[in-house]
C-alpha cells in the first residue's frame, strides 16, 4: 500500500480531482446489489485486463488520479470499480468519451506498475472465482407484502375478538340463561375483571374443545367469589421518616434453643432441679463378627451353649419340677390312702382328679426340661468335638477355649433303684391315666352306640316310604361324608381299644433312656475354660495372619443418644482377638427434657472410616434405680450387614458350613452383647437426681393420659365433679403433692357436698373473686370512707393529704367536723351566733354557696383549649398586629429605655409554707391626726405643761384654724407644741410587723415589710388561695413616750386609724398600688384630726371634698402567683340555661369581645350570672327600688341627708367578695332581694342596690363598671345632681366628686342603667378626665343602638318590703371584754364603769350623726373624766355580720397591748338596728391612765 | 429504722434522663418534674430540675445526651397517685427563641430494679394554620399552661398534638415497706417468698435464667 504521507500530499495537491467522485459513489450505492467480497476480484480483474488490452500509456495526470485511488478493500472502492465497469460498458456502446478514455489510461498506468503483483496472484484469484460462481447464487431479497403476511398469519394465529360473545353461543342449545341472584339464591360477588378482558377470555375459551363447560348457567364464565377483603386485615405499618417507632424496632436476638422446649420434667424450673442420668458403658462382646474364623464361630457357639448350660444349672428347673412332682405324688397317695376305703365324696374326687392332673402336667414339664438338659449337654460335647476337629484341621488354635467334662461317679445301686422307682411310678400313673381314658372313651362309645341303634331303627321304615327323599338325603350325606357307611347316616361307633399296659412301660423306658442318663452312669459336668493357648501369628498360615491383622486394625466406639440426640461417645477401643471390647466409661447426663429414648450406637472404625454396626435401645430406668444399686445388663444386638473376606474371616451374612461336604450351611450375622447400665444419678448430698414417680417418663404412655385431667376426661368433664373424682382416684394423685393441692381441695369439697355445680349460667363468673372485701366491710372501713369522700371532693377532704395506709390510723376525729356539718344541715346551731336570724341567713348563704360550688366543680372539669394550651392569639385582620410583632423582631435586645417587665409568675402548685411572702411597701401618709395637748398633768415636761395649761386656748385655736385657715404664726407655734410620732404596723395572719417611727402628720416611711403567708391547710391551689379570707390590716399608731420617774420611759402606742385590704384582693390584683383613705375613727380621744398646713396650698384645693388621713401603699405577693382565672367564660359556654334571647347573647358576647380587644383595661360587662347560674343581661338588674321608708322619713326635708343615709344603709350590709364566698369560681350577681335576704354580697350587689334606691329617689343614676383600688374590677354608682357628677363607693357609703384626687375609682369602663350599656370609647379612663355624658356617641358606645334596639327586657328585681328589726345585741360587749382580758393574760384588766357608761351614751349620737362632727360635744362630755385620767380611745364602726370580724378589728387596734399598772379600760358597744336586719355596730374602746 | 408496723412506704427513684432522640432539632435541654397524688410526699431529693443544653455529636447518630441524674425519695400511704415523671424538652429555634420541643410523661416503675423507659414526646399544635405560621415566625409556639397537664387525663380532649422525638430515662427503683403494707409489686416468684427484712431492700430481685 501507499505510504499515508504520500497519499495526503496528493490529496492536497489535487482537491478538484477528488470532488467528482462522491457523485458516482452515491450512484453506485444506489444501484448496488448484494455483493460479496469475492466480487471484488471478479470485478477488478476483467477491468484491469480490459484496461491493458484497450489502451497504451496513460497521462501523468491520469496516473496520479489512479494512484490516489484507495485500493484498500472497502466497499467504496468496490463500488467505484463497479461504476467504472458500468461506465465502461456504456462507453463501449457509445463509442467512448473522454473521461472513459482517461479512466482507461489511468488504469493502464496502474497496471504497468502493478503488473507483477497482480500477475502473481492471478492463479489464486481464478480459483476463487471459479468456486464462487459454482456455489453462489445472487438473488434479490424476497419481500412479502403486509396484507399477504397478515393473511398467512391468520391461517396460523388466532386472535380472540374483544367483542361480547352472545349468550346463546356460550350456552348449550335451547337453554335460557338462568340468573341465580334473580332466583333469590346467594351468588358471591365476582372479582372485578374488565369487560374487554372477559370478552377476550370468553372468545378464547369458545375456540377450544369443550369450551362451553367453562360457562355457568347464567352464561358467564364461572368464577369464585371475590376473595379480596375490602378492608385490610393486617395492621398497617407506619414508617416514620427516619426512625422506626422504637416499639417496632426489630431486635436481633440470637436463636436460643429453649431449655424447656417441650415435655419438661415438672418442677425442673428451679435450676437445681435438673436430673441426672448415669450411663455406664462397660463393654461389649461379639457373639459373631465378620472377622471370626471358623474356630471362633465354633468357640462362640460353645461359649454360648455353655452359658446356657450355666444358666440352666443356676435355675435348676429340672430339680424344682422333680421336687414338685414328688410332692404332688405323695400328697395324692396320702389322700388315696386316707380315703381309699371309704366312698369318696364328690369334693374329694374333684381334688384327687385335680392332683392327678397336676402330677401329669408337672411330669410332662419335668420331662421336657430334662430332655433339654440332656440335649444341651450333648450339644456342648458335640461342638467341642467339632472345635477340636477344626483345630486339628487347621493346625493352629485361635481360641483359648477348653472344655473339661468332669465326671461325678454315683452309687450305682441306689441310682438304679431310683431310676426304676421313677419309671414304675410313671408307669403306674400312665396306666391309671390310660385306664381312665379308656373308661371315658368306653362311656362315650356306649352312648354313641345307643344313638346309632336308635337311628338304625328309624331308618328302616323311612326308606320304604320315602325313597325319593332318601335319595336326596343320601346325596347330601354323600357330599358330607365321603367315606363311611354309605347306607347309614351314622357310622357305627367302634369300641375303644383296651390300653396296652406293656407298651406303656415300654414307652416310658424308651423315653427315660432318651432324656435321662442311664442308671449308674457318671454325671457329666462340663467346665469351659479359656486357658488354652493361642497359636502365635508367625506359626499361622497366611490367610489367618491376614485375618488377625484385620482384627487389630479395627476399633469400636459407642455413641450415646438421648432423645435421638447424640450426647456423648466413648473413646475408641481396639478390637481384641477374642472380640471383646472393654469401655468402662460412665457418662453423667444432666437432663431437662423427659427421657423418651436412650440408645447406644455401636460404631466400628477401620482406619479412618467408621460404620454403624448396630443400635441398642435401652429402657429408661425406674426412678428407684440409682447409680449405686444399678446392675450391669447385657443387651444383645445384631447387624445384617453382609461382609465377606478373602482371608480366614468367615464374614457376616455369608453361608458357612462346617461339614466336610459343605452341607448344612449356616448363615451367621454379626451380633453381640453390649453390657451397660443406665441409672439415675445421686447428687452431692445423696439426693437422688431422679424425677418424681408421677413424672416418670416410664409412665409416659400409661400415666401421661391420666395425669392430665383434660386429656383424660375431656374439657367438658372438668365441670363434672364426679368425673374429676373418678379421674383423681384412677390416676392415684398424690394428695401430698402441692401441685395437686387445688384438685384435692376441690374433691374434698365436692365429696362433702358443700359445693354443687351451679345450675345456672353466670355472665360474670369472676365477679365475686374481684370483690376484695364485701360491701359492708367497705362501708365500715374508715379509710375507704376517707378516700371516697376525698374523691367526691367534699369540702373538708378535698385536699386531704396522706390518707393513712392502715385502717387503725384513721382517727374518728377526722370525720367529726364533717359529720357535724351534715347534722347541722337540719338544725341550725344558734349557739355560736349572737343573732339567730343572722345564723339562719348564714346557713342559707352557706347552702347557696355549696350549690354553686358543686355546680362549678362540674364546670371546672370541662376544659377549653385555652385552659391547657397557651398560644398566640390569631391576629385579627383589622389590626396589623403581625406587622407590629415583626417590628419587635428588629428590636434591640437591650433597649435604651427598657420597658418594665412582668415578674415571672409562679404556678401555685409547687409552693409550701414560707415560700410566699406578702410585700407591703409603706411609702407615706398624709394628714395623720395629731396629739391634742392635755391638761393638768403633774410631772409633765415643760412642753406638755404648756399644752396642758391651755386646753381652751388650743380648742379655740383649733376651731379658728379649721375655720379660717390662717395665722401662720399660730400654726408654727402649734406645730412646735403638738407632735405626732406615727408608725405603721401591718398585721396579717397574726403576724405583726412595724415600721420605724416617723415624725409629724405627714410622715414618709418608704419601708418595705415582708410578711409570711401560709395558706389554709397548706393547700396552695388556686381555688384555695382565692378563698383565703384573711385581711391585711395596716394600722397607723402614734408612739407616745412617757417618762416615768427619771430613768424609765414607758412607750405607749395609740391607734390612729387603719386600712384593711383583703388578701383575696391582693391575690387577684397581684399588686396594689395607691393612696388609700385611712379609716380613722370618728372620735379620737386625745387627737385632733388636724389638717396639716404645709406650704403647698394648691394641693389642698384638690382635697376639697375628701377629709381624713391618707396613706400611700404598695402591696404585692412575692413570688407572683398566677391569679385564678374566672370561669365566667366557661360557665357561659357550658350554658347554664339562659332565658335571654340567643341573638342578645350573641350580641353581648360580640360587644364584650370587641371591647376587650380594643380596650384591654376597660372592664365591660353585659351579661352576668345570677345565683341560679343563669345568664342574665345586666340591664335587668337596674330598676328603681324603694329604700326603707324610715330612712326617707329620717330627713324628710333634706334630700342630701337622706341620700347619705341610704348610702350608709347600703354600706352597712356586710361585704363578702364572691371569690371568697364562692371560692373564686365566678362573679355571681344576686338580685337586690336576694342580697337583702342573704345580707352579704359583693361590691356589685351593693352598687346595684344603691343605684336602684337612688333611681327610686328620683336621681339620675348609673352603674359604673370600672376598676378601683384596692378592689380591682368593681362597680360604683354615678349620680348626676346639681349639674355635677358624684361617684359613690357603695361599700363605704362615701361619695366623691368627679375631680376628687383621692377617689378610689381609677378607671371607668362602662356605664349601665336600666336601658342600655355604654362602653367608654374616650381616650382616657380616669374619672377626672372623662366626660360622663352618655348621649355623645363618639364618647360612649351604646350596646342598644338604632340598629339593635332594646328588646324591652323586664327587670329581675322585685320591690321588697323591708322588715323592721328591733334587735339589740348585748352579748357583744361581754364577749369583747372577755377577749381583751384573754389577750392580756399576764396583766389584770380593770374596767372603768363610769367611762364605759359615758361612752355608751355617746355612741347612739355618733350613729345618728353618721360619725361626723361629734367630736366637740363628746369631748366636753368626757371633760370630767379627763381631769384625772389621760384617756385615749376611739369608736369603731362596723357593719355586723358575725362576731369574728369585730373581734379581729378590736384586736388589730392593739388597745390591749397597753401595759402599765394603772391602766383602765373602757369598752362600750352599741348596735343600731336598721331595717331589714342591717345592723350597725359601734364599739368604743378607750384606755385610761390615771395621772 | 426497723419499725415493726410501718405506716408509710418509701419509694426511692434513682436514675437519669439519659438522652433524647429528636431527629429534627438540636441544642435542646430538658426540664423534669414529678406529679403525684394527694397521699404522696417527697422526702428527699429534687422534685424539679433542668438539664444542660446539649447538641448532637458529630459521630453519634441522632442522640442527644444529657445524663441528668434523678434522685428522689417519696413516701406515701397509698399507691393511688403513683408518681409520674413529666419531662419537657425545650430548645432554641432559628430566631433564637426558646420554644418547646416536646412534652412527655411516664409513670415511675413500681417494681424494684432497673428499668429503662423511652418516652414518646409530643407538642401541642396550633389551632389554625395561620397561627402555625405566626407562631413559627414569632417563636411563640403553643405551650401547655403547665407541663403537668400531660400527667392528667382530664381536659386533654381539647388539645391536638404532634408527636416529636423520644426521651430515654433509666430508673433504679427501690421500695421499702410496701410488702408490709400489703402491696406486692415484685415479680411473681412461685417458690420462695423472701422473708420480710428490715431496712432497704430491693424486694425480690430474682432473675431466673
Amino acid at each position: 500500500m501507499w505510504p499515508p504521507v504520500f497519499q495526503a500530499k496528493v490529496e492536497n495537491a489535487q482537491p478538484q480531482e477528488v470532488s467528482p467522485e462522491p457523485a458516482s459513489r452515491l450512484q453506485s450505492l444506489r444501484d448496488r446489489d448484494t455483493v460479496t467480497r469475492f466480487d471484488r476480484a471478479v470485478s477488478i480483474l476483467p477491468q484491469l485486463s480490459a484496461m491493458i488490452a484497450s489502451k497504451g500509456v496513460p497521462t501523468a495526470e491520469e496516473a496520479y488520479n489512479f494512484f490516489t485511488f484507495n485500493f484498500e478493500p472497502d466497499p467504496q472502492e468496490e463500488t467505484e470499480k463497479i461504476s467504472r465497469k458500468r461506465k465502461k460498458q456504456k462507453k463501449a456502446s457509445e463509442g467512448g468519451d473522454e473521461e472513459g478514455g482517461e479512466d482507461d489510461d489511468e488504469q493502464e498506468d496502474a497496471e504497468s506498475e502493478e503488473a507483477p503483483l497482480v500477475r502473481d496472484e492471478e492463479g489464486d484469484l481464478f480459483v476463487i472465482e471459479q468456486s464462487s460462481q459454482d456455489f453462489l447464487e445472487v438473488k434479490k431479497a424476497e419481500y412479502i407484502g403486509y396484507r399477504k403476511c397478515i393473511q398467512q398469519e391468520s391461517e396460523l394465529l388466532f386472535r380472540p375478538s374483544f367483542r361480547t360473545v352472545p349468550t346463546s353461543i356460550k350456552l348449550p342449545e335451547n337453554m335460557k340463561p338462568r340468573f341465580l341472584e334473580d332466583e333469590g339464591l346467594y351468588a358471591g360477588e365476582r372479582p372485578p375483571v374488565s369487560l374487554t378482558n372477559e370478552n377476550i377470555l370468553e372468545n378464547r375459551i369458545l375456540k377450544t374443545e369443550e369450551g362451553k363447560k367453562w360457562f355457568g348457567d347464567d352464561g358467564r364464565i364461572m368464577a369464585l367469589p371475590d376473595p379480596i377483603k375490602e378492608s385490610s386485615t393486617r395492621p398497617p405499618l407506619f414508617q416514620m421518616e427516619e426512625d422506626v417507632d422504637p416499639a417496632l424496632h426489630t431486635v436481633y436476638r440470637k436463636a436460643v434453643k429453649s431449655k424447656y422446649a417441650y415435655l419438661y420434667i415438672a418442677g425442673s424450673a428451679d435450676p437445681e432441679g435438673d436430673y441426672q442420668l448415669d450411663v455406664d458403658v462397660s463393654g461389649l462382646i461379639f457373639s459373631h463378627h465378620p472377622l471370626f474364623s471358623r474356630e471362633h464361630v465354633l468357640g462362640a457357639r460353645l461359649a454360648q451353649l455353655y452359658d446356657q448350660y450355666l444358666t440352666r444349672q443356676h435355675n435348676n428347673l429340672t430339680g424344682h419340677l422333680t421336687d414338685k412332682l414328688n410332692g404332688s405324688r405323695i400328697a395324692l397317695r396320702n389322700m388315696l390312702n386316707v380315703h381309699g376305703s371309704q366312698s369318696l365324696t364328690p369334693v374329694m374326687q374333684q381334688r384327687i382328679s385335680e392332683y392327678s392332673l397336676e402330677v401329669r402336667n408337672t411330669r410332662q414339664l419335668r420331662d421336657s426340661e430334662q430332655e433339654k438338659d440332656r440335649t444341651l449337654l450333648k450339644n456342648i460335647v458335640k461342638v467341642w468335638k467339632e472345635l477340636k476337629a477344626q483345630r486339628d484341621l487347621q493346625k493352629y488354635t485361635n481360641t483359648p477355649f477348653k472344655l473339661y467334662l468332669r465326671r461325678e461317679n454315683v452309687d450305682r445301686a441306689s441310682d438304679e433303684r431310683e431310676y426304676e422307682d421313677e419309671i414304675l411310678a410313671e408307669v403306674v400313673e400312665l396306666e391309671a391315666e390310660s385306664e381312665e381314658d379308656y373308661q371315658r372313651k368306653l362311656a362315650e362309645y356306649k352312648t354313641q352306640l345307643e344313638e346309632w341303634k336308635l337311628w338304625r331303627r328309624k331308618q328302616v321304615p323311612a326308606r320304604a316310604t320315602l325313597i325319593n327323599q332318601q335319595m336326596l338325603e343320601d346325596e347330601d350325606q354323600e357330599a358330607s361324608e365321603s367315606e363311611g357307611p354309605v347306607e347309614e347316616g351314622h357310622p357305627k361307633p367302634e369300641p375303644p381299644e383296651k390300653p396296652d399296659f406293656d407298651s406303656i412301660e415300654q414307652q416310658v423306658r424308651e423315653k427315660a433312656s432318651r432324656i435321662r442318663r442311664k442308671p449308674g452312669e457318671a454325671i457329666l459336668i462340663p467346665e469351659l475354660s479359656a486357658s488354652g493357648n493361642i497359636t502365635a501369628s508367625e506359626l499361622c498360615p497366611r490367610p489367618e495372619t491376614a485375618r488377625r491383622e484385620d482384627v487389630t486394625r479395627r476399633s469400636l466406639f459407642i455413641k450415646i443418644l438421648y432423645n435421638d440426640k447424640e450426647v456423648s461417645r466413648t473413646d475408641s477401643r481396639s478390637l481384641n482377638s477374642d472380640f471383646k471390647v472393654h469401655f468402662g466409661q460412665i457418662f453423667n447426663l444432666k437432663i431437662v427434657n423427659c427421657p423418651q429414648s436412650i440408645s447406644l450406637q455401636v460404631f466400628e472404625e477401620i482406619g479412618s472410616s467408621c460404620s454403624l454396626l448396630a443400635q441398642v435401645y435401652i429402657p429408661v430406668p425406674e426412678p428407684s434405680v440409682l447409680t449405686g444399686n444399678g446392675t450391669l445388663e447385657e443387651f444383645e444386638f445384631s447387624s445384617n450387614q453382609r461382609v465377606m473376606f478373602d482371608h480366614d474371616g468367615v464374614g457376616s451374612d455369608v453361608p458357612l458350613s462346617f461339614e466336610a461336604d459343605g452341607s448344612n450351611k449356616q448363615t451367621l450375622l454379626t451380633s453381640g452383647k453390649l453390657s451397660c447400665c443406665v441409672s439415675w444419678g445421686i447428687g452431692e448430698d445423696d439426693v437422688p437426681l431422679a424425677p418424681p414417680v408421677s413424672q416418670q417418663p416410664g409412665g409416659l404412655h400409661s400415666g401421661l393420659g391420666r395425669l392430665d385431667a383434660v386429656t383424660y376426661i375431656g374439657a367438658s368433664g372438668l365441670y363434672d365433679m364426679k368425673k374429676i373424682g373418678e379421674w383423681a382416684t384412677q390416676s392415684r394423685l398424690d394428695p401430698n403433692d402441692p401441685k395437686n393441692g387445688s384438685i384435692m381441695q376441690l374433691l374434698k369439697l365436692a365429696s362433702s357436698g358443700e359445693v354443687t355445680a351451679p345450675e345456672y349460667f353466670r355472665l360474670e363468673q369472676l365477679q365475686e373473686e374481684f370483690n376484695f372485701v364485701t360491701d359492708e366491710e367497705l362501708e365500715r372501713s374508715k379509710r375507704f370512707r376517707l378516700l371516697r369522700l376525698r374523691s367526691q371532693e367534699v369540702a373538708e377532704f378535698r385536699n386531704y393529704k396522706c390518707v393513712p395506709a392502715l385502717e387503725r390510723e384513721v382517727t374518728d376525729k377526722v370525720f367529726q367536723e364533717y359529720e357535724r356539718r351534715l347534722k347541722e344541715g337540719e338544725e341550725i346551731d344558734t349557739r355560736d351566733h349572737l343573732d339567730p336570724q343572722r345564723a339562719r341567713k348564714a346557713k342559707q348563704h352557706q347552702k347557696i354557696r355549696e350549690a354553686v360550688i358543686n355546680r362549678f366543680i362540674l364546670a371546672k372539669h370541662h376544659f377549653l383549649l385555652s385552659d391547657l394550651v397557651i398560644e398566640e392569639e390569631i391576629p385579627s385582620p383589622g389590626y396589623v398586629i403581625l406587622g407590629l410583632n415583626l417590628f419587635k423582631l428588629a428590636e434591640p435586645k437591650r433597649p435604651l429605655k427598657p420597658q418594665r417587665k412582668e415578674r415571672k409568675k409562679v404556678t401555685a402548685q409547687n409552693l409550701s409554707n414560707g415560700d410566699i411572702k406578702l410585700l407591703v411597701n409603706i411609702i407615706r401618709a398624709y394628714d395623720v391626726p395629731v396629739r391634742r395637748p392635755q391638761s393638768g398633768r403633774p410631772g409633765q415636761s415643760s412642753q406638755t405643761a404648756i399644752q396642758g395649761s391651755d386646753w381652751l386656748i388650743s380648742q379655740v385655736k383649733y376651731t379658728s384654724i379649721k375655720l379660717f385657715h390662717t395665722a401662720d404664726c399660730q400654726q408654727d407655734l402649734f406645730l412646735h407644741l403638738v407632735q405626732v410620732r406615727p408608725f405603721v404596723e401591718v398585721s396579717f395572719q397574726r403576724t405583726v410587723l412595724q415600721t420605724t417611727t416617723a415624725e409629724g402628720p405627714n410622715p414618709c416611711w418608704n419601708e418595705e415589710l415582708q410578711l409570711p403567708f401560709s395558706a389554709p391547710n397548706g393547700d396552695y391551689s388556686t381555688a384555695s388561695l382565692q378563698s383565703v379570707k384573711d385581711e391585711v390590716f395596716i394600722n397607723i399608731f402614734d408612739e407616745v413616750v412617757y417618762e416615768t420617774g427619771s430613768i424609765h420611759t414607758r412607750v405607749e402606742k395609740h391607734w390612729l386609724g387603719s386600712v384593711k385590704i383583703p388578701f383575696s384582693t391582693i391575690y387577684s390584683q397581684s399588686r396594689i398600688d395607691g393612696t388609700f383613705k385611712v379609716n380613722t375613727p370618728a372620735v379620737l380621744l386625745g387627737y385632733s384630726k388636724e389638717r396639716s398646713h404645709g406650704t403647698n396650698g394648691g394641693y389642698d384645693a384638690l382635697r376639697s371634698l375628701s377629709e381624713g388621713a391618707f396613706i400611700t401603699l404598695f402591696i404585692t405577693i412575692e413570688p407572683q402567683l398566677v391569679p385564678g382565672e374566672t370561669i365566667r367564660e366557661k360557665v357561659s359556654r357550658i350554658q347554664f340555661d339562659s332565658q335571654e334571647d340567643e341573638h342578645l347573647l350573641q350580641a353581648a358576647e360580640r360587644f364584650e369581645r370587641d371591647a376587650a380587644r380594643v380596650y384591654l383595661d376597660r372592664p365591660c360587662i353585659t351579661t352576668v350570672i345570677d345565683l341560679n347560674g343563669k345568664t342574665v343581661f345586666i340591664t335587668r338588674y337596674i330598676k328603681p327600688l324603694n329604700p326603707p321608708q324610715e330612712l326617707l322619713d329620717a330627713f324628710p326635708e333634706n334630700s342630701q341627708e337622706a341620700t347619705a343615709l341610704v348610702a350608709r344603709f347600703v354600706s352597712l350590709i356586710p361585704s363578702l367578695p364572691d371569690r371568697v364566698s364562692f371560692s373564686g369560681t365566678c362573679d355571681l350577681w344576686s338580685t337586690c332581694g336576694e342580697f337583702l335576704t342573704l345580707l352579704a354580697g359583693d361590691e356589685e350587689e351593693h352598687a346595684v342596690l344603691l343605684c336602684n334606691y337612688f333611681l327610686s329617689m328620683g336621681k339620675k343614676a348609673w352603674l359604673i363598671i370600672g376598676t378601683a383600688i384596692p378592689e380591682g374590677p368593681t362597680a360604683y354608682v354615678l349620680t348626676y345632681e346639681q349639674s355635677r357628677y358624684l361617684i359613690w363607693n357603695p361599700s363605704s357609703g362615701q361619695y366623691y366628686g368627679q375631680y376628687d384626687t383621692f377617689c378610689p375609682l381609677q378607671t371607668v369602663g362602662s356605664l349601665v342603667n336600666a336601658d342600655n350599656v355604654w362602653l367608654n370609647i374616650q381616650e382616657y379612663t380616669s374619672p377626672m378626665t372623662i366626660n360622663f355624658d352618655v348621649s355623645k356617641a363618639n364618647l360612649w358606645k351604646p350596646f342598644f343602638s338604632r340598629s339593635f334596639t332594646h328588646p324591652g327586657l323586664s327587670s329581675v328585681q322585685v320591690n321588697k318590703t323591708h322588715l323592721l328589726s328591733h334587735l339589740a345585741l348585748h352579748s357583744i360587749e361581754k364577749i369583747l371584754k372577755e377577749k381583751i382580758m384573754e389577750w392580756r393574760p399576764r396583766h389584770p384588766t380593770r374596767w372603768n364603769r363610769y367611762c364605759t357608761s359615758t361612752l355608751k351614751q355617746f355612741l347612739p349620737k355618733l350613729e345618728l350623726s353618721g360619725g361626723q362632727d361629734m367630736a366637740e360635744g363628746h369631748r366636753h362630755e368626757l371633760q370630767s373624766l379627763l381631769g384625772d385620767h389621760r384617756i385615749s380611745g376611739f369608736p369603731l364602726h362596723l357593719p355586723f355580720s358575725e362576731i369574728g370580724p369585730i373581734i379581729e378589728a378590736v384586736h388589730s387596734t392593739g388597745v390591749h397591748n397597753i401595759q402599765g399598772s394603772n391602766v383602765e379600760f373602757a369598752l362600750a358597744v352599741y348596735v343600731h338596728p336598721y331595717p331589714n336586719h342591717v345592723l350597725s355596730v359601734w364599739v368604743y374602746l378607750a384606755s385610761l391612765v390615771r395621772t | 429504722m426497723a419499725t415493726g408496723n410501718p405506716s408509710v412506704f418509701l419509694l426511692t427513684v434513682n436514675g437519669q434522663i439519659e438522652g433524647a432522640n429528636f431527629p429534627e432539632y438540636d441544642n435542646l435541654y430538658c426540664k423534669y418534674c414529678f406529679v403525684y397524688g394527694h397521699d404522696w410526699a417527697p422526702t428527699s431529693g429534687l422534685e424539679e430540675g433542668i438539664t444542660q443544653i446539649t447538641c448532637k455529636g458529630s459521630q453519634s447518630s441522632h442522640r442527644l445526651i444529657w445524663n441528668f441524674p434523678l434522685e428522689t425519695t417519696f413516701k406515701s400511704t397509698n399507691p393511688s397517685g403513683w408518681p409520674q415523671l413529666v419531662v419537657s424538652v425545650y430548645g432554641l429555634d432559628v430566631f433564637g427563641n426558646d420554644v418547646v420541643r416536646g412534652y412527655g410523661v411516664t409513670h415511675i416503675p413500681f417494681t424494684p430494679g432497673q428499668h429503662t423507659r423511652t418516652i414518646p414526646m409530643f407538642v401541642p399544635e396550633p389551632t389554625w394554620r395561620l397561627q402555625k405560621f405566626t407562631s413559627w415566625l414569632l417563636g411563640r409556639r403553643p405551650e401547655y399552661t403547665d407541663p403537668k397537664v400531660v400527667a392528667q387525663g382530664e381536659g386533654r380532649e381539647v388539645t391536638r398534638v404532634r408527636s416529636q422525638g423520644f426521651v430515654t430515662v433509666s430508673f433504679h427503683i427501690m421500695t421499702k415497706d410496701m410488702k408490709k403494707l400489703g402491696y406486692d409489686t415484685g415479680p411473681s416468684s412461685p417458690l420462695n417468698t423472701p422473708s420480710a427484712t428490715s431496712g432497704w431492700s430491693t424486694e425480690e430481685q430474682q432473675y431466673t435464667t
